[in-house]
């Protein structure tokens, strides 16, 4: 008996000890991939902490007229965030106003005119717009984009604008090439593409029965998509334009380049200006003094509430979409 | 009347249509123009010394070695903290956490961290590592890197998990594999070719950061392998030689940006062709 019975402990106790290193073994993988869920809240609490402690000299300093005290004086140490914030948002919508309707225009063609064998490289090639990195659009456009806008667009601008009341004025000269103007068209270019392939893809999931149904009506391929294409497609639309729009707020490279970092606030679009990210990228490393340095990092924490604002709402968006799409999330 | 409103109507049609095509050419002919400009400029400054000499001084002569080891080594650190970081988190989202609140939020924060303004994370790790350590390092940058290399992975991981059939998992454990061994040797196994494309577009993306590298790795004119001091890397060294006055500098700066750019255009190519043979098998 107690031979057996030791027999039958033996044969056991691997058994046994293998599942209970199986549990061990579940339980530190669950925990170890939980570490790492946590760590990426864990990065974006501490961006927030430390951009709000690294600031906070500049926050007790200015208070909340900084956010519209346009003086940026190293000397003095009077600094305020309102022609960064200017410059971002300006060169932002100025993006938006070329990308969006162009953006839309690519999707159209490619769901509706594109040969199909061609529609696959052409959204690839325009989607290889978004891969290339911001330097390579920075330098492009500073050797490129600038002496063409200087000496061609942008005297033809100042002088077709010349008689009309408002235009006249945001269109001034002189032509630097660098300014406003063209760091909203160099972010225009990086934009487009992510404005493009969401449109795509959220055009693609427009039932084809409304369409066949609006053409049934004799509706012509244009009223199917300004009609019933795109109201469908709203929410989409909207969450990637909102997507490009953080995108276009947060760049820094290219628009440091091209934007001639000028703190001042002009009439003219044409004139030099900045934003916060390039004022942050031109100025941090020289910055001395008390408060130079934590007024930077506090336009940084305004760039961050501003982006994660922005991009929350885009995401938002698209997760709905999703949703009705009938994807998890 | 009525056959000319539909005359209209059709013109109206065409136009519109015309001036999407349109659209499209502008956003090809775009793509085209940079690459033509960045092949013309850049191609002819690459030869041998790009390769094995440091960056020079203005009027010197010289190439980009230190700035092209530079980015290898902090890519190539944050790749390696980065990557096992994204995966695990991604498996949680994909495999654990699935429809949890907690979820939600973690994949949430995750996708605004993957369009976040990178000069942002940067400011983050300065205060966090430059300032602690007193001075700019190669850590640091690899650091930077890998928050950006982070996000991309966790995204890309859990679109590939849950692409994975249930019917797998389920198979899996009726023979009795515990639930730690069913993702490591069938879901991570079957989702493999689209973790892959993960990594390389994460590092596509890193190669030509230079926002989080300004105050974070710095740049360093020389010869350096020390990963405790500032270093260069091709990005930074671009954005100073092209701001910079002297015309051969900014030969080497056209030429470090065609060398980025060829290197992300293959890494994307690769990683869609990789995308595209796994589409092809599970479908």
């Amino acid at each position: 008996m107690v031979d057996i019975a030791l027999r039958h402990d033996a044969s056991a106790s691997p058994a046994t000890a293998r599942l209970r290193r199986y549990r061990a073994q579940d339980r530190m993988f669950f925990r170890l991939t939980l570490a790492c869920a946590l760590l990426v809240l864990a990065v974006f609490a501490g961006v927030i902490t430390s951009l709000t402690v690294g600031a906070w000299p500049a926050i007790k300093a200015f208070g909340l007229p900084f956010l519209w005290t346009e003086a940026w004086n190293p000397v003095t140490e009077k600094f305020g965030a309102l022609a960064p914030i200017y410059g971002t948002v300006v060169t932002s919508l100025i993006a938006m106003f070329f990308a969006v309707p162009i953006g839309i225009g690519i999707a159209i063609f490619l769901t509706e005119l594109c040969p199909r064998p061609l529609r696959r490289p052409i959204g690839i090639a325009v989607e290889l717009l978004a891969g290339i990195p911001s330097i390579i659009y920075g330098i492009w456009g500073l050797f490129i984009m600038v002496p063409f806008l200087q000496q061609i667009v942008m005297p033809g601008l100042i002088y077709a604008f010349s008689g009309i009341p408002v235009l006249r004025d945001l269109f001034a000269g002189p032509p630097y090439g660098i300014g406003i103007f063209t760091a909203g068209l160099i972010l225009a270019v990086m934009t487009l593409p992510f404005i493009s392939a969401i449109t795509r893809d959220v055009f693609e999931t427009v039932p084809p029965v409304l369409k066949e149904a609006a053409y049934g009506l004799g509706a012509t391929t244009w009223e199917v998509q300004w009609n019933v294409v795109l109201p469908y497609a709203r929410t989409g639309v909207v969450g990637g334009v909102m997507l490009a729009l953080g995108r276009a707020l947060g760049e820094t490279m290219a628009v440091t380049f091209v934007i001639g970092n000028a703190h001042r606030i002009s009439e003219s679009l044409l004139a030099p200006g900045t934003t916060i990210s390039a004022s942050i990228a031109n100025e941090f490393t020289e910055a001395l003094g008390d408060l130079y340095a934590p007024a930077l990092i506090e336009l940084g924490l305004i760039l961050f509430f501003v982006t994660v604002i922005v991009l929350a709402a885009a995401r938002l968006m698209l997760y709905r979409l999703e949703r009705r799409a009938g994807g998890r999330t | 009347m009525n056959s000319r409103r539909r005359l209209m109507r059709q013109l109206k049609s065409r136009i519109f249509l015309g001036l999407s095509a349109a659209a499209t050419m502008i956003g090809l002919g775009w793509l085209a123009l940079i690459l033509g400009t960045l092949i013309y400029e850049g191609f002819s400054g690459i030869d041998l010394a790009i390769f094995t000499e440091s960056t020079p001084p203005p009027g010197g002569m010289g190439g980009l070695l230190n700035a092209i080891y530079g980015s290898v080594l902090m890519s190539t650190f944050a790749v390696a903290v980065g990557t096992p970081i994204g995966i695990f988190a991604g498996t949680y989202l994909a495999e654990y956490g699935r429809d949890t609140r907690f979820a939600f939020i973690v994949r949430f924060v995750n996708d605004i961290l993957l369009s976040a303004p990178s000069i942002v994370l940067g400011l983050f790790v300065y205060d966090a590592m430059v300032l602690t350590m007193g001075h700019f390092s190669a850590w640091a940058g690899g650091v930077a890197l890998a928050i950006i290399v982070i996000p991309v992975v966790v995204r890309t991981t859990e679109n590939m998990l849950l692409l994975i059939p249930n019917t797998l998992r389920e198979a899996a454990a009726a023979l009795g594999a515990p639930r730690s061994l069913i993702v490591r040797l069938v879901t991570w196994r079957a989702a493999r070719a689209g973790m892959i494309t993960g990594i390389l577009l994460a590092v596509a993306r890193i190669s030509g950061e230079t926002a989080p590298l300004l105050f974070t790795a710095l740049n360093n004119q020389f010869w350096s392998v020390n990963p405790n001091a500032p270093m260069a890397s091709l990005p930074v060294a671009i954005f100073q030689m092209a701001m910079s006055p002297y015309a051969d500098w900014h030969r080497l700066a056209w030429s470090g940006a065609l060398l980025i750019t060829i290197t992300v255009l293959l890494l994307s190519i690769i990683a869609r062709l990789i995308e595209a043979q796994t589409d092809r098998g599970s479908a």
